[in-house]
C-alpha cells in the first residue's frame, strides 16, 4: 500500500514476558482519522506507546512514509512529524501553561514559526490564553486536554497519536474536541490515530475504525460501517 | 553582644557553603530522585584536583577553575557510568550505590594523596573587618558570599529563563512526556548531575581551607550538615536549600562559639531529628510524608 | 514503594521443582557450627585464631543488620555507632566493676536502649531520610567522645581491663571461643526469631506496608522491634571488639565501618543469616589481603585504602549486576547455582 503515512505490520509488544499486542496490522493514510476501539485492557494505550517507542516491540515493524522507525529514538519522533498526546492528558502539572506550550516547540529549528504556532494555539483555545501563568495542576480536566492537544500542535505534526482525549471529560467538552480534530484535519491535512473508549464520539469523526480485543485486531472497517453494525457493537463495543 | 554579631556573620558565611552543598543535593534529587550520598567524596576529589593544580602552578585561581571542571567531569562520569544503570524501583538502591562510590573515591584519594590533612590556603585574608570595634566579615567571607551568590543567581536564571532550564525541569517532572516532546531526558539527567557536582565542588573548595585541610573524609561532616540543610528546606526546594543552609550555618556557629566545636555534629543530629520528626515536609515543601 | 524490593517476585517465580527445601532446625546447624569452630581453634595458629574471633564478632553485627535491612528493609548507617556504644559501655563497666559477664550484659542493655531510641525515629522515616539520619548518628561518635572527654577520653579512648584467660588455653584460642559462643547464641536467637511470626511480619512490612497494615500487622512496632533486635546484636559485636582490642577509641568506629557492614550484608545476600556469615568473613579477609598486598609492594598508603576500593567496587558491581535490587541477589545466586548443577 504505497503512499501510506503510517503502516504497522505484525506488531507484537508488551511489558514483560507476556505480550500485550499480537500481530497488529493497521494503516493511516495522510489526512485520515483512524479510531482504535476496544474495551479496557485491549491494548489500545500499549499500541500507541509502542508506536512512539516508549514500549519496545518484539516483532513486526512500524513504517513512517515507508521508513522503518526501528532505532529511531523516542525524542526524535517529534522531528519526524509524529505527536503523541499520552493518556491522562500528559500535561506537566508543575509547569505553567505557557511553559508547557513552549516545551512543545523547543525542538524546532524554526523559532519564528514556533512562536506563530504558539499564538495560533492561544487563538484556538482562548481559555488557555487567559491562564498562561497558571500551573498545570490548577487547570480543569478539559483545559488540560486542550493544553496537551495545543502543545502537540505547536510542532505542526502530520500524525497525531491521541490517547483517550475524552477520558473524564464532560460530553460537551468531548464534542468540542472532536469537532476541533475534524476542523484541523480539514484545514491542515492532519492525520489522527485516535484511541478511544467513547466509541460513539470516536466513530462520529473517524474515517476508519480498528477494534482491538485482547491485543489483537478483530475488526477493521470503514467507520460508517462500524457505526451501523449492531452485532459488532454488541460483541465488542458494548453499546 | 559583639561575639553574637561575629558568630552570626561567621555562621551566615559558613551557611552559604552549606547552602551551595545542599543545593547540589537538591538538584540531583529533583532530577533523579536520588540523594547523592557520594556528593561529599566527589567534592573532596575535586578539591584534591585543585590542590594539585595550585601546587603545580602556584595559582589559587587555576586550582579553583580546575576543581569546578573536575566536578563537572566527575558528575558526568558518575551519572553515565554508574547511576544510569541503578534500578530505581527502590530509593535505597541509589543510596547503596552512592555509598559504594564513597568507598571507592576515598580509597583512591587515600592511595594517591595519603590519609593526612594537607594544607590548603585561601586566596583572601580570613581576618574579619572591624566595624566600631565589632568583628564582622573577612575578605574571604565576602568572596564566599559572592561565589555562592552568583551560583544561586545563575542557577535561578538557568532554570527559569532558558530553554535548557525548561527542558531540565520538564525532564525531571515528566520524563516520558518530555521525551515525546523531543527532550533528551538522558542528556538532561547527565547535565543535572554535572551541574550539581560542580556546585558541590565549589562548596568543597570554599569550606576546606576554613577547616583542617584536605583529607579523603574532610567532607563527611559537611555532607551531613548540608543534608540537614536540604531536609530543613525540603529536598524538593532550591530556595529551601539556601534558607536551610543559612539556618544550619548560624546554628552551628552559635553552638561552636558558645559551647564547643566538638558539639557541632551533635547539634546537626538533633536538628535532623527535630525536623524529620516534627516537620516531615521540611519548611518549604508541600509533600506530607517522608516516603521518598 | 518504600522498601528494598517491593514485589515478592521470588515467591511466584520459583520453579515448581524447588518446593520448600526441608529446613534443618537451627539448633542443629548451630551445634555443628560450634563443633567446627572449636575444632578449628585447635588447628589454627594464634594469629588466625584472633582473626577467627574477629569474624565471630563481625558475624554478630552482620546477622543483626541482615534482619534489619534484609528482612525489614530499613537501611542503617548507624550500626558502627551502635557498636561504639557497646564497646564504650563494656570498657567503662569493665574498668569499674571488673566483671566481664556484667559488663557484657550492660553493653548489650545500653546499646539496645540507644537502638530503641533511634528505632523509634527510624520507624517514621523511609529511604534516604533514614539513611541520612543514621549517617548523622555515625559521625556523632567522635564528637561525643571529645565533648565528654572526662568519661570517654576523646581521641585516645580507653583501655579495657581484662583478666587473663585460664592458663591452659592460649589467649587467642580463648578469644575465639568467647566470640563464637556469643555469635552462635546471637545467630541462634535470630534464626528462631525470624522463623516464626515475627519473621513473617518483618518481610510483610518490607514487601508492602499497606498490605501488611491491612493484614493487621502493627508496622511501627515491627520496625522498632527490628531496630532494637539488630541494635542488641551490634551491642554484642561492639563489646566483643572492645574485648578483642582491649581498648576502645573513636578511630575504631569510623563511618567507613558502617559502610563496610552494609557492604558485607549486601554481598552476603541480603536476608540470609548464612549470607551474614560470608559477609563477616569478607570483612576480615579482604582487609587482610589488602594489607598483605600493601606490605609486598611496600606502600603504606595501599595497605589501608586498597580494601576501601575493593569493597566499594564490589558494592557497586553487585548493585548494578542485580537489577532487581538488593533482595533479588539471593534468588539470583540460587538460580545460577541450580542452572549450573
Amino acid at each position: 500500500m504505497s503512499g501510506a503515512l503510517l503502516q504497522v505490520e505484525g506488531l507484537t509488544a508488551g511489558y514483560g514476558a507476556a505480550p500485550v499486542l499480537h500481530e497488529v496490522d493497521l494503516t493511516v493514510q495522510p489526512g485520515e482519522i483512524v479510531a482504535v476501539l476496544g474495551a479496557n485492557g485491549a491494548g489500545k494505550t500499549t499500541l500507541l506507546r509502542t508506536l512512539s517507542g516508549l514500549v519496545k516491540c518484539t516483532h513486526g515493524r512500524v513504517l513512517l512514509d515507508g521508513d522503518d522507525l526501528a532505532g529511531t529514538k523516542v525524542e526524535h519522533l517529534v522531528r519526524r512529524g509524529i505527536a503523541h498526546v499520552p493518556e491522562g492528558r500528559g500535561v506537566v502539572t508543575e509547569l505553567t501553561v505557557d511553559e508547557n506550550l513552549r516545551l512543545g516547540g523547543l525542538w524546532r529549528r524554526d523559532r519564528a514559526d514556533a512562536r506563530v504556532a504558539l499564538d495560533e494555539v492561544y487563538d484556538l483555545f482562548p481559555s488557555l490564553a487567559q491562564r498562561r501563568t497558571f500551573a498545570g495542576h490548577q487547570l480543569s480536566g478539559g483545559e488540560r486536554q486542550m493544553l496537551a492537544l495545543g502543545r502537540a500542535l505547536i510542532g505542526r505534526p502530520r500524525l497525531l497519536l491521541l490517547d483517550e482525549p475524552s477520558l473524564g471529560l464532560a460530553p460537551k467538552v468531548t464534542r468540542h474536541i472532536m469537532t476541533l480534530l475534524r476542523d484541523l484535519r480539514a484545514r491542515t491535512g492532519l492525520a489522527v490515530l485516535l484511541v478511544e473508549q467513547n466509541v460513539r464520539s470516536a466513530l462520529s469523526i473517524a474515517d476508519e475504525g480498528v477494534v482491538l480485543a485482547l491485543g489483537r485486531v478483530v475488526v477493521r472497517n470503514r467507520a460508517s460501517v462500524l457505526r451501523d453494525d449492531a452485532d459488532l457493537r454488541h460483541a465488542y463495543l458494548g453499546f | 553582644m559583639s561575639e553574637f554579631i561575629y558568630l552570626t556573620f561567621d555562621g551566615l558565611s559558613r551557611g552559604l557553603v552549606y547552602a551551595a552543598f545542599a543545593l547540589a543535593l537538591v538538584l540531583i534529587w529533583r532530577a533523579a530522585r536520588i540523594v547523592n550520598f557520594a556528593q561529599g567524596a566527589m567534592a573532596v576529589s575535586a578539591v584534591y584536583v585543585a590542590y594539585s593544580v595550585t601546587n603545580a602552578t602556584g595559582s589559587y585561581w587555576l586550582g579553583f577553575a580546575a576543581a569546578l571542571l573536575a566536578g563537572l567531569a566527575l558528575g558526568v562520569t558518575v551519572e553515565r557510568v554508574v547511576m544510569r544503570f541503578v534500578d530505581h524501583s527502590s530509593p535505597l538502591n541509589g543510596v547503596v550505590v552512592a555509598l559504594g562510590l564513597v568507598l571507592i573515591l576515598q580509597g583512591v584519594l587515600g592511595i594517591v594523596y595519603g590519609n593526612e590533612f594537607l594544607p590548603f590556603s585561601t586566596p583572601f585574608s580570613r581576618d574579619a573587618f572591624e566595624v566600631g570595634g565589632v568583628a564582622m566579615l573577612s575578605r574571604y567571607d565576602l568572596f564566599v558570599i559572592a561565589a555562592v551568590g552568583s551560583v544561586v543567581i545563575a542557577l535561578t536564571l538557568l532554570f527559569t529563563r532558558t530553554a535548557i532550564g525548561l527542558r531540565m525541569r520538564a525532564a525531571a517532572f515528566a520524563p516520558d512526556v518530555s521525551r515525546l516532546l523531543g527532550v533528551s531526558v538522558g542528556g538532561m539527567l547527565t547535565l543535572g548531575w554535572a551541574l550539581a557536582a560542580a556546585v558541590g565542588s565549589l562548596a568543597g573548595i570554599l569550606v576546606v581551607p576554613t577547616e583542617l585541610g584536605v583529607h579523603p573524609t574532610a567532607m563527611d561532616v559537611v555532607f551531613v550538615s548540608a543534608f540537614a540543610a536540604a531536609v530543613v528546606g525540603g529536598l524538593d526546594s532550591p530556595i529551601g536549600a539556601v534558607v536551610g543552609g543559612l539556618i544550619v550555618g548560624v546554628l552551628l556557629s552559635y553552638v561552636s562559639g558558645y559551647i564547643d566545636v566538638t558539639v557541632a555534629p551533635m547539634a546537626v543530629l538533633a536538628l535532623l531529628v527535630v525536623v524529620l520528626l516534627g516537620r516531615p515536609g521540611g519548611l518549604f515543601s508541600s509533600s506530607k510524608a517522608r516516603v521518598a | 514503594m518504600t522498601t528494598i524490593e517491593s514485589r515478592p517476585e521470588t515467591a511466584t517465580k520459583a520453579p515448581p521443582g524447588a518446593k520448600r527445601r526441608r529446613r534443618v532446625h537451627p539448633v542443629i546447624v548451630i551445634a555443628l557450627g560450634a563443633v567446627l569452630v572449636v575444632a578449628l581453634t585447635y588447628v589454627l595458629p594464634p594469629f588466625r585464631n584472633y582473626q577467627l574471633a574477629t569474624v565471630g564478632a563481625y558475624f554478630c553485627v552482620t546477622a543483626g543488620l541482615t534482619v534489619l535491612t534484609g528482612l525489614n528493609g530499613q537501611l542503617s548507617l548507624g550500626h558502627g555507632a551502635l557498636m561504639a556504644t557497646g564497646a564504650y559501655t563494656l570498657a567503662l563497666a569493665q574498668n569499674r566493676w571488673e566483671s566481664l559477664p556484667l559488663s557484657f550484659a550492660l553493653a548489650v542493655l545500653v546499646t539496645t536502649g540507644v537502638g530503641a531510641v533511634i528505632g523509634l525515629a527510624a520507624a517514621r522515616l523511609r529511604g534516604p531520610y533514614l539513611a541520612g539520619l543514621t549517617l548523622a548518628v555515625a559521625i556523632v561518635v567522635p564528637s561525643v567522645t571529645s565533648t565528654f572527654d572526662e568519661t570517654f577520653n576523646s581521641d585516645q579512648g580507653l583501655s579495657v581491663f581484662l583478666e587473663p584467660p585460664p592458663e591452659q588455653y592460649p589467649m587467642e584460642q580463648w578469644q575465639a571461643w568467647l566470640c563464637w559462643a556469643a555469635a552462635l547464641v546471637v545467630v541462634l536467637l535470630l534464626a528462631l526469631l525470624v522463623r516464626g511470626r515475627f519473621g513473617r511480619d518483618l518481610r510483610a512490612v518490607r514487601d508492602d506496608e499497606t498490605a501488611a497494615k491491612l493484614a493487621g500487622i502493627n508496622i511501627a512496632r515491627t520496625q522498632v522491634l527490628a531496630f532494637v533486635v539488630s541494635a542488641a546484636c551490634a551491642g554484642v559485636a561492639g563489646a566483643l571488639f572492645a574485648y578483642l582490642a582491649q581498648s576502645v577509641s573513636p578511630g575504631a568506629f569510623p563511618l567507613t565501618l558502617s559502610l563496610f557492614l552494609l557492604m558485607a550484608i549486601v554481598i552476603g545476600g541480603l536476608g540470609s543469616l548464612f549470607g551474614a556469615l560470608w559477609g563477616a568473613l569478607l570483612l576480615v579477609v579482604l582487609p587482610a589481603l589488602s594489607q598483605s598486598v600493601g606490605e609486598q609492594t611496600g606502600s603504606q598508603r595501599l595497605e589501608g585504602n586498597l580494601a576501601l576500593i575493593v569493597f566499594g567496587v564490589v558494592l557497586v558491581v553487585v548493585m548494578l549486576a542485580a537489577p532487581g535490587g538488593l533482595a533479588s541477589i539471593p534468588s539470583r545466586i540460587s538460580r545460577l547455582i541450580r542452572r549450573n548443577r
